[in-house]
């Protein structure tokens, strides 16, 4: 069945009521049942929930062939556990049938991939995939297809029943001996655990896995006690110097801060940038620089951010703390700054994954945003955007919060050059729709903005404001012939260089060219193929 | 290939911005930031044993993009070099707006390259007199030379100091208040306006000193520049912002403008505006400032 976005969702993936995506808020006010979490009576007092190794607490747990182990991505490429209770569950038990429901996977992970060749893991559900296991995924190897979910989506996921957790994995940079768990106070800290509090909610069991056992009880608590069935103390969850950043710092890219500049400015000619405005913005280099010059204009018209939401950093931290912003809450932290800071800077509070952008609850914080501001793999001329698969087909993104924030919030900014290593973003049709164009509103490129017609009042911003903006389809028309262009420019400097080696530098480099030549490389050449895979959404 | 407008003479040349020819990366798409000129650069920035890889680059830059209303001037290598020929044999062939001239000492410096760009027109059926010069003033005898290699040829649109070679041979350093260069910049200036061709300052060399760089530019457009030389494309806005004329001067220009025409077409010569004596020698100053208004995004009129 075709979807709203024109592609075809075979059917056999839209069974038990799943139905293909029509529109923006075309499930708005359904009401669904939620699944009611299994728990367990422990009624005796209680020492401690220690066990000695993660066998131990497979085998506590009930582990079987065929069950779905859930991890959350707060330790990011440092993480470790995911690899520890895999080798644990297949090399040790020898469970095999297993299915990984990950809030992201990376390269962090890369064993899993062999897991996924053997058919040891048979299903993958995540919110970003990249590495070897993207690889391995977009080649076939797994056996179901893969389910790609938004970080709202997944939540969804599990409170309606649709992915069922065996056993939620959750890494805890400190945890006392019965499972209350914080991101802070440990060697491997990483701040916000809101990607594991709905896991932790509605796993039937749960294993705290730590690297530093502190005195009971941790508090105050990302994931409680009353939810965790065992706890694992082992040398080490991650490596701290992968989890987190020593201080994202703004981009000094000329490219960057220019984009990063008319993004502030767009954000600034629209009614919604008003004292107590809410704002979200990624941490890549010109969404992360477009905080700097939003505090420009802030400062011009005297008002303040009102709170701001999504993986935080640094530079957000600084505003907070200098009083710019209201209240800050994450649900993950991308820097040493913001991992320091949360819940210990007033105002700077914890959120879950549910409560961040979850479609099927009765209000997530998406839902209240004003502004987001994003990143984009590629873009079509419908605005459909994709930061999911490469321009190959092969898995390597992360939808995370971008659907979600992109449909919540007043205007979505999505900001990107033109051309990316040697490709276009601008396209005609993205390789995967990740975030529908009906959710996007304004493009912000280095060489010019372009509006979604749907939006004629930010057009009439713009146009008030003197901002110029040209159409998706003029940025389209204007990539193919400089990426063409600076492909021949290389390939021709390089030749040069050879040749200048070999022979004297005074031969005319006119007499080897011929600008006639047809350009042998077409944009986009590269074979593409289908991966197997539904990007749901919610 | 992207065919150039002839380039103009005298133009708006607030910015030229700097960039390895060497780099595809840098000079693919370098008009997106809005300077008036760009500068891509054969010498300095490019190491000796990559020069023609350099000219292969600009060659095909030339070629493929287009710069659209940005001026594109090349840096040739030096006078005592090996590549400078070659050099320019590549900018005439590309269509290059125009070729600065390093280390320029002599107004018969000028009429060499000159030779050598008319040669080159001449070779690959480029309209004689379309290549424009510029001289960079790198030393002391290049300033004491100012007037003559100013007037040296047709095709001379400006002049430009280059601080760091020439401070080199004065041994001095950059001052806060520029006194090291006041005597060479002065000197320059008066050269230019005497020849009647444009003047450009210097460098700024640190990117993170952007006090002291407003410092300079204001102290520019106080001296009487035309325009600044720059090395990053986070200094362009400073310099549009400084050089462009206020409110009180566009009113003040457009006035002039308007009254010299119905006065001059009344067969008036002199006049009063506003309590001051106004003749022709006022309006090629109001117009410029217009002109300038206009390319700032000041002023939408069509006066001039």
């Amino acid at each position: 069945m075709k979807n709203y976005v024109g592609r075809e969702i075979p059917d056999y993936l839209l069974q038990n009521g799943k139905e293909v995506y029509q529109g923006k808020n075309y499930m708005d006010g359904k009401y669904i049942k939620k699944a009611s979490p299994c728990t367990r009576r422990c009624e005796k007092p209680q020492e401690s929930k220690i066990v000695e190794t993660l066998a131990d607490a497979l085998k506590l747990c009930g582990a079987k062939s065929g069950m779905t182990f859930s991890f959350h991505h707060h330790l990011r490429d440092g993480d470790f556990v995911v690899n520890m209770v895999m080798k644990a569950a297949i090399e040790e038990l020898g469970l095999d049938n297993l299915t990984i429901a990950a809030t992201s996977l990376g390269a962090a992970h890369d064993p899993v991939a062999e897991y996924i060749t053997e058919g040891k893991v048979v299903g993958i559900q995540t919110s970003g995939i990249r590495g070897k296991i993207g690889e391995v995924v977009s080649a076939g190897l797994l056996k179901t297809p893969a389910i790609v979910r938004s970080h709202g989506g997944r939540p969804r996921a599990i409170e309606g029943g649709e992915v069922h957790i065996d056993i939620a994995f959750v890494a805890a940079p400190t945890s006392d001996c019965v499972g209350n768990c914080r991101g802070i106070g440990g060697k491997s800290n990483c701040g916000s655990m809101g990607y594991a509090m709905t896991d932790a909610k509605y796993a039937d069991h749960v294993v705290v896995v730590t690297d530093c056992l502190v005195d009971f009880p941790n508090m105050p608590a990302s994931v409680e006690a009353i939810d965790v069935d065992a706890v694992v103390v082992v040398d080490s969850i991650g490596n701290p110097k992968k989890i987190a950043s020593a201080a994202a710092r703004i981009s000094q890219n000329p490219r960057d801060l220019m984009m990063a500049e008319n993004v502030a400015k767009v954000i600034a000619a629209t009614p919604y940038f008003k004292d107590g405005f809410s704002f979200q913005t990624g941490v890549g280099g010109p969404s992360l620089a477009a905080n700097l010059f939003l505090e420009k204009y802030m400062d011009e018209r005297g008002i303040k951010m009102g709170w701001a939401i999504g993986g935080i950093c640094g530079p957000m931290v600084e505003m907070l703390k200098k009083g710019k912003v209201g209240k800050v809450i994450d649900v993950q932290d991308f820097d040493l700054d913001a991992v320091n800071s949360i819940n210990q800077t007033p105002n700077h509070f914890e959120m879950s994954a549910s409560q961040y952008a979850n479609p099927a609850n009765k209000g997530a914080f998406v839902n209240k945003l004003d502004f987001v501001v994003l990143a984009a793999l590629e873009i079509d001329t419908q605005f459909n955007v994709n930061v999911l698969t490469g321009s190959d087909g092969v898995l390597r993104g992360a939808p995370g919060g971008h659907p979600d924030t992109a449909a919540g919030s007043k205007c979505c900014v999505i900001v990107t050059p033109l051309i990316r290593g040697r490709m276009a973003t601008v396209c005609e049709h993205v390789v995967t729709v990740t975030t529908p164009g009906d959710c996007v509103d304004v493009l912000v490129t280095d060489y010019g903005i372009a509006v979604n017609p749907l939006r004629p009042d930010l057009i009439e911003c713009l146009d008030n404001a003197g901002i110029p903006h040209v159409s998706i389809e003029s940025l389209k028309e204007k990539d193919p012939t400089i990426s063409s262009g600076r492909i021949r420019l290389s390939r021709s400097s390089r030749r040069a260089t050879a040749r200048s080696s070999t022979s004297s530098a005074r031969s005319s480099p006119i007499r080897w060219t011929d600008p006639n030549k047809p350009k042998r490389f077409p944009l986009n050449s590269g074979k593409r193929f289908l991966c197997p895979l539904t990007a749901c959404l919610s | 290939m992207i065919p150039r407008p002839k380039p103009e003479r005298f133009r708006l040349r607030r910015t030229m911005m700097f960039m390895n020819a060497q780099k595809p990366g840098l000079i693919k798409d370098a008009y997106i930031y809005g300077c008036d000129s760009i500068m891509l650069d054969l010498e300095d920035a490019v190491a000796e044993n990559q020069k023609d890889a350099a000219r292969f680059s600009l060659y095909h830059a030339l070629k493929t993009i287009d710069y659209g209303d940005t001026e594109v001037i090349v840096r040739i290598n030096g006078l005592d070099t090996p590549h400078w020929q070659e050099d320019i044999r590549v900018c005439v062939a590309g269509g290059a707006d125009g070729i600065r001239i390093a280390k320029c000492e002599s107004a018969q410096d000028v009429r060499t390259v000159e030779a050598a760009v008319e040669a080159a027109e001449k070779e690959f059926g480029v309209e004689v007199g379309r290549t424009l010069l510029m001289a960079a003033l790198e030393s002391p005898k290049g300033i004491m030379n100012a007037y003559e290699i100013c007037a040296a040829s047709d095709r001379m649109f400006g002049v430009a100091i280059s601080g760091g070679d020439f401070r080199k041979c004065m041994q001095t350093k950059p001052q806060p208040d520029g006194i090291d260069m006041l005597v060479a910049r002065g000197q320059m200036l008066i050269a230019a306006r005497a020849a009647g061709v444009q003047c450009f300052d210097t460098v700024y060399t640190n990117l993170d000193d952007m006090a002291g760089y407003e410092a300079e530019v204001r102290q520019n457009k106080a001296m009487g520049f035309d325009g600044k030389s720059l090395i990053n494309p986070k200094q362009i806005r400073l310099v549009h912002e400084l050089f462009a004329p206020t409110e009180k001067e566009i009113l003040q220009a457009e006035k002039i403008v308007r009254a010299y025409r119905e006065q001059s077409a009344a067969g008036v010569g002199v006049f009063t505006v506003d309590g001051k004596m106004i003749d022709i020698a006022f309006i090629p100053g109001a117009e410029r400032t217009l002109k300038l208004a206009r390319a700032c995004g000041l002023w939408e009129g069509d006066l001039v």
